[in-house]
């Protein structure tokens, strides 16, 4: 019995006990018996925790003795990634630098003007850049300048400059993975990944397009859509189509017809290896041999132009072209018997 | 003479200098694009609420079912919910597409636990093949992590038992939790079933612990290799001799039977991932410091190398300031119009 109680392994600040060397000898038959059985040993257990719970310096309360617990043995997994820590923002790199402190400022500052105490800012404040009634003119100034105007516009640069700075800090945070938890990136706020969704950089052009496509669902297809400032029209990578007029104008001949023709000539000219037509052949052959012998009669005529009777150059293309007309064949096979007839 | 302006208020001089802004339009954009912001404080409250935290605070439990349930089912559903009312969600609907084990059916599952926040989850589904089934599971980073799947026997209600009910058990309270068996060590199913009853059970982790509100106990009993005899009992403390009340356990809640079916269990690396505990919350070495016998305990300093050369010193030197700049520079031009006025004063 002293060996078993020894045998627990107990998780003070879970306030888990463990028996791991309980073994059932003989299962009892009815189920209560069992039951009982398992309640009897567990409160063995749970007084062993109880007693070095107990034993652990407690601090009275009204409402009972408050335990410091230790931490948990039994190591569990975490719901959620580690945070990472955030890097410094630009002030905080400059403060550490220059040793500057940050000092607590009150709420309610002393303004000396109405005597009374008003808030450092917001609503009614201390040193209120709008309420100055009068700017006294310094020798410094300008004649054309309005001082109200240069507070103004140097107030609103100084807001743009904080929102710049801001922006940066929010970038370097994110490049780290150290977004505040209030701040989410449009693209990636998506709620198919968790916490932590695989940052996948979206280029330019995608960006782009997608404004382009939710565009596109539009009636009009997105070509009469506001476009913010410094955004491109819309791509259109396709071809444009062309729509005849349902009613035709003078002066043009018939549109229908031109573009149908061009459309059968296209497919004719892609077969025309396949269809045969017999004048155009015979023509091209005789156009050929006509140079052919040009060219022949020419080399013979250099070396005996006075010996040789002229014989007429159609003559025998006459015959040949009749020869060929009768024998509907190519012109190879007729080129071949013109040799031999020669 | 010398010239005084006063400059009224709402009396725009001609000619106002204004240095253009830095184009306000192309920071507008990015914004728009880029940064999304809660827009009310409560939002933002909220979204700090669910933001990863180096000390995690407590899980939350989603208890769903699917297409079928039996009677036995949806009591074990509602009694477990009432077990866990403070942080527990419950979805009274039917849920056709979610199977936890199979590859496809978790993304369901994975978005309710990201809308509700709940990083466990219990699944009821009732099946010729499988019936009564119960399965607990628990997700990291809202993707699922490991789940038990168990068969629920012998199930008895917290109708079902009578007792005082001035010691019933208070909602959210911590509870003590009895493991008995041999198998809770050996057999790896009942192991991790051992974890994952731990961890739905748990509550809060606390550092103070108030001994006056200790009144719930789980008892877990391994009963064979695949069976687990799973009841909840009220804590009766009783006057002993010592300081130690005595212990007394009176059955109260629902009290079933675990049959293990199937389990899975983390990947390695997701297992490391989850189990990392903060650098910081680590205790950490004490360097250069050496215990002495006759001296006692000796520390070493290192002196670093002070950068005399980049040091920015807290006050500017003379002549780097603004108005010195400014004046020097003005100074040439002024000097010629101070003459002047010096010598009309002189004629005046």
């Amino acid at each position: 019995m002293a060996e078993q109680q020894e045998g627990y392994q107990i998780d003070l600040g879970n306030l888990t006990a463990f028996d791991p060397q309980h073994q059932f000898q003989s299962i009892p038959d009815k189920r209560e018996d069992l039951v009982k059985e398992c309640i009897t040993h567990a409160t063995k257990l749970i007084q062993a925790v109880a007693d070095s719970l107990f034993s652990l310096p407690s601090t009275e309360d009204a409402s009972g003795p408050i335990v410091p617990l230790p931490q948990p043995t039994t190591k569990l997994p975490r719901e959620k990634p580690l945070p990472k820590p955030a890097p410094p923002t630009k002030w905080e790199v400059f403060a550490k630098k220059k040793g500057i402190q940050n000092r607590k400022k009150d709420k309610l500052v002393f303004d000396e003007q109405t005597s009374s105490w008003k808030r450092r800012y917001g609503y009614d404040r201390v040193n209120d850049d709008n309420d100055v009634p009068i700017i006294e003119a310094k020798m410094t100034d300008e004649p054309g300048v309005d001082p109200f105007a240069t507070r103004r516009s140097e107030k609103k640069q100084r807001v743009e400059k904080q929102e710049k700075n801001r922006l940066y800090n929010l970038k370097e945070a994110a490049k780290v993975g150290a977004l505040p938890s209030h701040v989410q990136l449009a693209a990636t706020a998506l709620p198919i990944t968790g916490t932590q969704a695989a940052p996948r950089k979206v280029s330019k052009d995608e960006l782009q397009n997608v404004a382009g496509m939710a565009g596109t669902s539009t009636a009009s297809g997105g070509k009469f859509d506001k476009k913010l400032a410094g955004e491109k029209p819309p791509k259109h990578d396709k071809k444009y189509r062309k729509f005849l007029p349902v009613v035709e104008g003078s002066g043009m001949g018939s549109l229908e017809k031109q573009q149908t023709d061009k459309i059968l000539n296209k497919l004719m000219a892609k077969n025309s290896h396949e269809i045969f037509n017999v004048s155009k052949a015979v023509d091209m052959y005789n156009v050929k041999s006509d140079k052919k012998r040009r060219n022949q009669q020419g080399k013979s005529s250099a070396m005996s132009s006075k010996l040789k009777v002229k014989k007429s150059p159609y003559k025998n293309a006459s015959k040949g072209s009749s020869k060929k007309g009768g024998s509907s064949s190519k012109g190879k096979s007729g080129s071949s018997s013109k040799g031999k007839s020669k | 003479v010398s010239l005084l302006l006063f400059n009224v208020k709402g009396w725009c001089l001609l000619g106002s200098p204004l240095a253009p802004p830095p184009s306000a339009a192309f920071i507008f954009w990015y914004i728009m694009l880029h940064i999304k912001t809660p827009k009310s404080l409560r939002a933002k409250r909220e979204l700090e609420k669910r933001a990863p935290k180096l000390v995690e605070y407590g899980k939350k439990t989603l208890i769903l079912h699917g297409t079928k349930t039996s009677n036995v089912l949806n009591a074990v559903l509602t009694e477990i919910y009432h077990l866990k009312k403070d942080n527990a969600v419950k979805y009274s609907r039917r849920n056709d597409n979610i199977r936890p084990f199979e590859s496809g059916g978790e993304t369901s599952l994975e978005f309710y636990s990201l809308k509700t926040d709940c990083s466990l989850f219990v699944y009821g589904s009732h099946s010729k093949k499988r019936p009564d089934n119960l399965v607990i599971g628990r997700t990291y980073d809202h993707h699922v992590y490991d789940l038990v799947e168990v068969g629920i026997e012998n199930f008895k209600s917290m109708a079902s038992f009578s007792y005082d009910k001035k010691i019933a058990p208070l909602i959210g309270s911590k509870p003590f939790f009895a493991f008995i068996g041999e198998g809770f060590e050996n057999v790896e199913e009942l192991k991790h079933l051992k974890e994952v009853l731990l961890d739905l059970f748990r509550g809060q982790v606390v550092k103070n612990l108030n001994l006056a509100g200790l009144d719930r106990v789980y008892v877990c009993t391994a009963v064979s290799s695949n069976k687990v005899l799973f009841t909840h009992c009220a804590l009766r403390l009783k006057k002993s001799g010592t300081i130690v009340p005595r212990m007394e356990l009176v059955e109260v809640g629902p009290s079933m039977d675990l049959v293990v079916r199937r389990h899975r269990l983390p990947d390695e690396s997701l297992k490391k991932e989850a189990m990392k505990i903060a650098p910081e919350l680590t205790k950490k070495k004490e360097k250069n410091v050496s215990k002495d016998a006759i001296v006692g305990k000796i520390g070493k300093i290192y002196v670093p190398d002070q950068e005399v050369g980049n040091a920015s010193l807290p006050y500017k030197p003379k002549g780097v300031k603004r108005e010195r700049r400014e004046a020097k520079a003005k100074g040439e031009s002024n000097n010629h119009a101070e003459k002047k006025q010096k010598q009309q004063d002189d004629d005046c």
